[in-house]
């Protein structure tokens, strides 16, 4: 029994990814779910919204490390961020003014509203791939890892190695920063106190004298740094490929339903539990098993509950089973 | 378009059916132009797929049209339709249901009697933290037993001939009884997702539909012992005969020749006009079958629904159980077209189902073509498969016009004339969203 | 004698296309409480949304302290010193005690502390559960919460649609309580009540209205002992 081992192997396997994974969710539901709360739509355009936003921040990026400035040890990405952030803006506002506004005037049906998202998504992506092509694009730098496994090994002196990349510590620190920064912004501040009256009860907002559009404004303007910061850590760990972004929308609609769509909180618990989720059901244990168990009942199969092919399954019956037992979510979001 | 600010909106009354016959006119003017510009050929597999995409784009109409629905996983309905094809129409692999057959049918069978235990014990037992324990460990037990019945039969019949076979096959049924089949198998999985998603609120059902979509499609492109997953299954039944039977067959050369046309070129054209016309008796029965719906008491009642739903629950309409009704039957319609198609291909190719990109191109159909009038989203779908196919050739043909200006190897220019290729989908997003804006009802609106 | 500091004057119209106001008016003066009565479907709070700006009239005006305000929408009205406490829906249920004060005050840009002591002053259970959600407050709770949120802008007459609706019988007294204590600061309140014999109780000025029109008023203690009044509207 090998405890010590084990443990290491589910921090590296597990609890590592998970967090780096659950920190992107966060980020990503939390858009979701002001979008749901504030505009009273779910936006089906928020997957590519995020791949515009690490776009927009390659694009700086690039140019940044063009003329030699970087970040040292982190990645020069994230000097890049604010002007991503502010690309993204201009993004949002403009297809806010192009296209949802006219449907926010007429106050039509919420499904309205998503199908446009649909149409505004399809738009998106057609602009990103043509921005900046459909290819795998890599363009982290910097440090590439705080602790290699190898490192870990030689001052612990176990088997089993520990490595944490640079940009897992950053996703987790990041996500930490910006939750952070938005709870004190909706919860002290006068404006995001109005952008959550407004979301409560949108009549008895615009009779105290809440200007909608203002309200409006600031959501897409969080959305989009939101949506840039999350897209771009999630380039940054994996790579930039504009496809990917697309399967990142059900498990994030499942973690602002989890939490309660709505929900700010929610949203950000809702992504840890997806992640931890996808990462322990598609985990092959056989070797955490083989630490823990005694040698002569070690399982000789991979252990594997779910096959990594089905990771999508894991948060769409995360998904359903929310919606049939408790459809407000873990936090009594707005449900209908 | 009606329902869309929660009333119905009346704006200046269209005769729709002059409109219907003019697209009508229209879309067989674009057809037999390109039989002539380009070729018989091309003009009779662009019928073929409209004919199909007609269909489908019936199946959303209903749903949306009649209920509201958006259904945004219909690629799911559609693949489980090819699935159907696979499984009535291949012959069993007598060896890999000896090898590993029984097994894994005795597992499908514990899985579902699993879920089915867990579903009366959820409503048996009285709510607590005992209740949920219970749950648990049952769904885990039986998920355990599942996979250690499951997981060897799986690996014994994929083994069995894997280049050739490695799956269990089908029934070795005709292969037209599929297509009903097809829409048994979606109605069914509609029913599923119907129970879980209808009843909250609208968004629910569409994030819910891209799920099993999604998953549908995992499981089709995974379970190899089912339908040989990416290795796809080639070489399906015909209902039609095959091109060089008829090149071989006298009768039929003697005939072509008499017509003045190569026998090669006549019996591409023959087979292809044959699954035209099959595609066509489907499409105009289950045309006539939706038209009746519509029209019948039932399909009023559920105009009324749509238009003003708290009054009619008011009512005491059931309008859950009456959405639920629509969405099965709109999904079934998609069933038999997933059938249809794979059955046009002659093979099954997981590969090739995009959740999102077909599904989308089906609503444009749906609401170009007039949302809630089953005619216009008929002619919908077959216009915008149309210039689905067209737009391509005609974009790249534009790119080449724009950037004849530049140098050439100008990175600029390699660039645009790359991206050519994947600006169909976004075209097809701003056309959605500006129709959306500035012709809600499409082009042939709801009477 | 000097116009009343609230004035409705022969309002005529409705939601559409039929009229729910026939020609009536409606007054409130300084330090007053009026209070409008009737049965169901007289207008009553057609007539109060209309004092609001909330209905397009088709005939007829109102004034506030002489001044004319048709032209102001509601949100403007409220700038101009009216306060509404809406029926239903009249707190920010997801948001605390003192959030929904801080909202009712999103107009002023001037410290607000002294105005929120006040009405803690007015509705001590406030003060008491200033940071719990006031979704989870009971009904006359929450009631307490909506006027204080109007009163937030130190408005300078405030208008209450129905607020003993759906509350007991003993929060309705007390709740009536609060209102009385409200008006002793001096400003002019209007009430629109079905609860008729316990609102016209602490009336300064009642009007009935019957299918839009005016068809009783006077002080509170006179139309509580005519006969006709008892009669019809107060089951004897």
């Amino acid at each position: 029994m090998d405890a010590l081992n084990a443990l290491v192997a589910l921090t590296n396997f597990v609890i590592v990814p998970a967090l780096a994974f659950g920190s992107q969710l966060a980020l990503g539901a939390l858009g979701v779910t002001l979008v749901y709360g504030i505009l009273r739509f779910s936006n089906f355009a928020h997957g590519d919204t995020m791949a515009f936003g690490a776009m927009a921040t390659i694009l700086c990026t690039w140019a940044l490390q063009s003329v030699g400035i970087g970040a040292g040890a982190l990645p020069t990405a994230l000097l890049a961020l604010p002007f991503g952030i502010a690309l993204t803006s201009l993004w949002l506002l403009a297809t806010d003014r192009l296209v949802y506004r006219f449907y926010r005037r007429q106050r039509v049906k919420p499904i309205v509203l998503v199908i446009v998202s649909a149409g505004v998504m399809f738009v998106t992506n057609g602009v990103v791939r043509f921005i900046i092509g459909p290819d795998d694009r890599n363009f982290a730098d910097g440090e590439r890892f705080i602790v290699t496994a190898r490192e870990f090994r030689t001052m612990t002196g176990l088997d089993e190695g520990l490595a944490i990349k640079t940009t897992q510590g950053i996703t987790v620190l990041s996500a930490l920063v910006v939750v952070t920064l938005l709870f004190w912004f909706l919860n002290r501040t006068r404006t995001g106190k109005s952008m959550r009256a407004y979301s409560d009860n949108e009549d008895l907002a615009l009779l105290s004298g809440i200007d909608p559009e203002r309200v409006v404004l600031v959501t897409w303007l969080i959305v989009a740094a939101l949506a840039t910061i999350a897209g771009t850590l999630y380039g940054l760990d994996k790579s930039f490929k504009p496809f990917i972004y697309f399967q990142l929308l059900l498990p994030m609609f499942a973690a602002a339903v989890i939490g309660g769509l709505g929900n700010p909180l929610g949203a950000v618990v809702g992504g840890f539990v997806v992640a931890f989720a996808e990462v322990t059901v598609t985990y092959a244990w056989k070797k955490v098993a083989g630490y823990l168990l005694p040698d002569e009942i070690a399982p000789s199969g991979l252990l594997q509950l779910i096959s990594t092919d089905y990771k999508v399954a894991v948060s769409f019956s995360i998904l359903v089973a929310v919606l049939l037992f408790r459809p407000t979510g873990i936090f009594k979001g707005q449900s209908l | 378009m009606s329902g869309a600010s929660g009333r119905a909106v009346r704006s200046a009354p269209v005769d729709s059916t002059r409109r219907a016959a003019l697209l009508a006119i229209v879309i067989v003017a674009l057809l037999l132009l390109t039989g002539f510009t380009q070729s018989w050929n091309t003009a009779l597999i662009i019928l073929n797929m409209g004919l199909i995409s007609a269909v489908m784009a019936l199946g959303v109409n209903l749903q949306w049209g009649l209920a509201g629905l958006f259904n945004v996983g219909i690629m799911g309905f559609v693949a489980l339709g090819g699935l159907a094809a696979v499984l009535m129409s291949m012959p069993p692999t007598a060896a890999a249901w000896s090898a590993g057959g029984a097994r894994l049918v005795m597992a499908l069978l514990l899985g579902a009697a699993t879920l089915a235990a867990a579903a009366v014990l959820w409503r048996r037992t009285r709510a607590g933290t005992g209740r949920s324990v219970l749950m648990a460990s049952l769904l885990l037990i039986g998920f355990v037993a599942y996979r250690w019945l499951l997981d060897p039969a799986a690996d014994a019949i994929e083994s069995v001939d894997p280049a050739a076979t490695g799956y269990l096959g089908g029934l070795g049924l005709p292969v037209l009884l599929s297509w009903p089949v097809g829409g048994l198998l979606a109605a069914g999985a509609a029913w599923l997702i119907g129970k879980t998603a209808l009843g909250l609120r609208s968004d629910y059902l569409a994030i819910a539909t891209l799920g099993i979509a999604e998953i549908v499609i995992a499981v089709i492109k995974n379970e190899d012992w089912l339908s040989r997953g990416v290795k796809n299954v080639v070489g399906l039944p015909r209902p039609v005969p095959f091109e060089v039977d008829l090149q071989a067959s006298e009768t039929f050369a003697g005939r072509a020749r008499e017509l003045g046309l190569d026998p090669v070129m006549a019996s591409t054209l023959t087979v292809k006009l044959a699954y035209a016309g099959l595609f066509a008796v489907v499409l105009l029965i289950l045309l006539v079958l939706a038209q009746r719906a519509l029209h019948s008491p039932w399909g009023r009642m559920m105009r009324a629904i749509r238009d003003n739903e708290t009054s009619a629950s008011a009512m005491g309409k059931n309008v859950t159980a009456r959405h639920l009704q629509v969405f099965i039957l709109g999904s079934a319609i998609c069933g038999i077209a997933g059938a249809m198609l794979t059955t046009l291909d002659g093979q099954l190719t997981p590969g090739s189902y995009q959740p999102l990109r077909f599904t989308f191109l089906i609503w444009i159909m749906v609401i170009v073509g007039g949302s809630g009038n089953n005619v216009g989203a008929v002619l919908g779908g077959f216009l915008i498969w149309f210039l689905w196919v067209q737009v391509e050739p005609i974009g790249q043909w534009l790119m080449v016009l724009i950037t004849s200006g530049m140098a050439d190897g100008s990175a600029l220019k390699a660039h645009l004339l790359a991206s050519a290729a994947h600006m169909r989908l976004m075209t097809m997003g701003v056309i959605l969203l500006l129709v959306f804006r500035f012709s809600p009802r499409g082009l042939v609106p709801e009477r | 004698m000097s116009e009343p500091f609230l004035v409705g004057e022969n309002l005529v119209g409705g939601y559409g296309q039929a009229d729910v106001l026939h020609g009536c008016t409606i007054a409130v003066d300084r330090g007053e409480i009026a209070v409008i009565v009737g049965p169901n479907g007289a207008g009553k709070s057609t007539a109060m949304k209309a004092l609001f700006g909330m209905l397009s009239l088709r005939e007829g005006g109102v004034r506030l302290d002489g001044e004319s305000i048709d032209a102001l929408s509601p949100q403007q009205r409220v700038v101009h010193g009216m306060g509404f406490v809406p029926q239903n829906a009249n707190v920010f249920p997801s948001m605390t005690v003192e959030e929904n004060l801080e909202m009712g005050a999103f107009i002023r840009r001037d410290d607000i502390a002294g105005t929120m002591n006040e009405v803690f002053e007015l509705f001590p259970i406030l003060k008491e559960k200033r940071r719990q959600p006031a979704g989870e407050l009971s009904g006359g709770q929450r009631q307490q919460v909506a006027v204080g949120r109007a009163l937030m802008t130190r408005p300078r007459t405030l208008l209450l649609d129905e607020p003993t609706a759906g509350v007991s019988p003993i929060v309705m007294d007390e709740l009536f309580d609060r209102i009385i204590d409200v008006a002793r600061t001096g400003i002019p309140i209007l009430m629109v009540e079905q609860n008729a014999r316990q609102a016209l109780a602490i009336a300064d000025r009642g009007y009935v209205l019957v299918q839009g029109r005016n068809a009783y008023s006077g002080s509170g203690a006179a139309l509580l002992a005519d006969d006709d009044v008892r009669r019809s509207f107060l089951g004897g």
